[in-house]
């Protein structure tokens, strides 16, 4: 446990724990606006897993990664027409078209892994990938520099949206009517807010997040492999219940199963936790954001047409 | 809802003019296939796509699944799962809770029975069985009442609940199964150890009952369960209290019904449903052994998602779901031939795709219906017609009716009603819309 507790080591954990949160930042917080707007999207880890597909194929092919992201985020577009369509303009029940197109995803992911892939190989610099950016002098504080600035640019990408996405939601005409119609959509319609519209930018803004969650997750791990994100699609939609639909609440969801996840994997690699036990180890996050829900949930209110369709005249 | 809607305008009028003929009959018998036929469709072209041809495949997709003895045997083997599975998803979901916990469920049923067999390997079959049936039962039920238990006193969103526990379970399998439970006979040499116990006593395997087949005891005993199950929930008072809960949890508080106790007793006897699956997987598997491959879905195989997939086909009838998870079975059986007829090794994915494509027809489908006023679904009429005769109806006494008699949710349902999609409230308005004017 000594060995735990360096300098040195706490501060390379809390570094891999910042990594390892932000692509469940960056799920999370689309899916924050989705559901504030009254979606509730259960295909997100679907969507991150073709994004991480699309980003492993283009990058291992163009040698570009910024491509390989750009083409996640554009997977997650389709994907995001397609969830708008079936919740928004067909109006079906949501929990169980998510649940569709999970499965359609997982399947069709792993097809194409199959079929134009096979062998995976790992992404390496020789195809662009993404380095640490450091910040320059910030990177240079004694251990909170190794924590925090020396992360790659989707990681900082998924913290800055947070302070963006609060005063979008909170401060701007768009953010209200996101509000407005999460919360009483046939109200929002009478005031002239086009729900279908709304509702439609917020999924798809949640699809494009889900996509480009994949390719951060793809940038962490360096390699695709059949589903990829396990489960980390569904854990992002836990967050937005645990944050209380507010981005700060979400990233702290997303640190608090981050930094756990860290924490266990570097006692294994320290001998602190044998590896016989690290599977059980490893039920830590799930076990803890689960306590968390059991007694902070109830704080904050769901959205009240959260998961309801609205059809005019319905 | 929508009444009004489906017969403005001029093209709405010529179909009225076929007094809900046409439009009705399509959406009430002919939506599902259609549903099945357009995944099918969009499947073949993807398989195009991937330069395969898809006729060779669907040909060795539909011989493989549902042509001859042997296909026929696997298949319904293969549904025992699923249509366990299913039932228990009809009966949560039917109190309007999402059970996605059927994986976790899964898992803990087969742990349990597992760790039931390994314990007491020395007794007789006649007892053993049943024993490791419902330890089970017993082990997805304590999976689903925690979510259960969280959602109706602690109002935690089960959705959540049941994801997080999938993952629990899923890691806790992964553990037992390549520690405290692992076959330690099996030599530790080259490749490590396969995550899986050792060979379970002899008397606790299920009975096969066509020789020269995997056609074992379970096929029977889970469409018994689903027929138990079509019985609870239509002709006993706790079946009924679940799906009053389900149409209106407010009315049904306003009747007296013990709302937080129903939606904990609906997950948690979803969950056993689940849990019995996983001793099914165990004890009705090929290498009579549970085993895992370290991945998430190494033990279910997906069969707590692919359930859901089942009972929402099935229009949330325990009945129809029989006949949905055969068909299911049949596609999931029949994706090993077609993998083997176009010698791709993706054939597993493909069927996973078709198959999420059929969830999103049919949700999308269904969606359609509601917005028509039609029953979604065949009907269990047919069905009920049948058994009327032969089950005999276990009466819950009137009471629930008659209490439930004062309350706007006085809504026994209609008649095709079983058959019908979870509906989240329903209005005295609305009722009266159902109505044929």
């Amino acid at each position: 446990m000594s060995h735990f507790f360096t300098a040195a080591v706490l501060s390379a954990t809390v570094a891999s724990g910042i990594a390892l949160a932000a692509p469940l930042l960056l799920a999370a917080l689309g899916e924050t606006v989705g559901q504030r707007s009254g979606v509730l999207n259960l295909g997100v880890d679907g969507i991150m897993l073709l994004g991480a597909f699309g980003a492993y194929f283009t990058t291992l092919h163009t040698h570009s990664i910024g491509l390989g992201v750009l083409v996640a985020v554009a997977i997650g577009a389709v994907m995001g027409l397609v969830t708008a369509f079936l919740n928004v303009t067909v109006g079906a029940d949501q929990g169980i078209s998510g649940i569709g197109i999970y499965i359609a995803a997982l399947g069709l992911s792993g097809a194409l892994f199959e079929r134009y892939v096979g062998t995976p190989l790992p992404i390496t610099n020789s195809h662009g990938m993404f380095n640490a950016v450091n910040i320059p002098l910030l990177d240079r504080i004694p251990y909170l520099g190794t924590m925090f600035f020396q992360q790659n640019i989707l990681v900082y990408l998924a913290f800055l949206l947070v302070p963006v996405l609060t005063y979008m939601l909170h401060h701007t005409t768009y953010g209200v009517s996101v509000h407005a119609t999460g919360e009483n959509p046939a109200a929002a319609d009478t005031l002239g807010i086009s729900v279908a519209r709304v509702r439609y930018s917020a999924v798809l803004f949640g699809c494009l997040m889900a996509g480009l969650a994949g390719a951060a997750l793809l940038v962490l791990d360096g390699i695709f492999q059949e589903n990829l994100t396990q489960g980390a699609g569904f854990i992002a939609v836990a967050l937005v219940y645990f944050g209380g639909w507010r981005p700060a609440g979400v990233m702290i969801g997303a640190l608090l199963y981050g930094l756990t996840g860290a924490v266990i994997l570097s006692w294994k690699t320290l001998g602190i936790i044998p590896v016989s036990v690290s599977d059980l180890a490893a039920t830590a996050p799930a076990v803890i954001v689960l306590l968390a829900l059991l007694f902070l949930v109830g704080r904050y209110r769901q959205p009240t047409a959260l998961g309801r369709p609205y059809l005019r005249g319905g | 809802m929508g009444h009004s809607e489906a017969v403005s305008g001029p093209r709405a009028m010529l179909a009225g003019a076929f007094a809900g003929g046409w439009r009705a009959f399509f959406l009430r018998w002919l939506a599902l296939p259609a549903a099945a036929i357009a995944a099918l469709l969009i499947g073949a072209l993807i398989i195009l796509a991937m330069g395969a041809n898809p006729l060779t495949g669907y040909h060795a997709l539909i011989t493989g699944g549902f042509v001859g003895s042997y296909a026929l045997t696997s298949t319904a083997v293969k549904a025992v799962p699923l249509l366990l599975v299913g039932v228990g998803i009809c009966i949560a979901f039917r109190a309007n809770v999402l059970n996605i916990g059927g994986e976790g469920q899964i898992a803990m049923g087969g742990l349990a029975s597992t760790a039931t067999a390994l314990a007491l390997p020395s007794l007789p079959s006649i007892l053993l069985i049943p024993l490791v049936l419902l330890a089970g039962a017993a082990g997805g039920a304590v999976w689903g009442a925690i979510p259960g238990l969280f959602k109706a006193y602690r109002n935690v969103n089960e959705i959540l609940s049941t994801i997080m526990l999938n993952l629990v379970a899923i890691q806790l399998v992964n553990y037992l199964l390549s520690g405290p439970m692992i076959d330690r006979s099996e030599s530790f040499a080259v490749v490590g150890r396969i995550p899986q116990t050792r060979l379970l006593s002899p008397t606790s395997w299920l009975p096969i009952l066509i020789p020269g087949t995997q056609f074992h005891l379970g096929v029977v005993i889970s469409v018994l369960v689903a027929i138990g199950a079509w019985v609870l929930l239509r002709r006993t008072g706790f079946g009924f209290r679940i799906r009053s809960v389900g149409l209106s949890t407010e009315a049904s508080n306003y009747a007296g019904m013990p709302v937080k106790r129903t939606i904990t007793m609906a997950l948690t006897l979803s969950g056993a449903m689940c849990g019995l699956a996983g001793a099914m997987l165990v004890f009705g598997s090929i290498s009579h052994r549970m085993v895992t491959d370290g991945t998430l879905t190494g033990f279910t195989g997906s069969d707590g998602f692919y359930g859901i997939v089942v009972a929402l086909f099935a229009g949330l009838s325990p009945l129809w779901t029989i006949l949905s998870a055969y068909l299911f079975a049949g596609l999931l059986v029949g994706g090993v031939s077609l993998g083997i007829a176009l010698s791709v090794p993706y054939s597993q994915d493909l069927v996973t795709l078709i198959v999420g494509l059929v969830v999103c027809f049919v949700v999308a489908l269904d969606a359609v219906r509601k917005r028509a006023n039609l029953q979604a679904g065949p009907g269990a009429g047919a069905w009920r017609q049948l058994l009327a005769g032969v089950v005999p109806r276990l009466r819950a006494g009137p009471e629930p009716a008659a209490a439930a008699g004062h309350s706007p949710a006085s809504t026994e349902p209609g008649p095709d009603a079983p058959a019908q999609a979870p509906r989240r409230s329903l209005t005295p308005a609305e009722r009266s819309e159902e109505a044929p004017p």
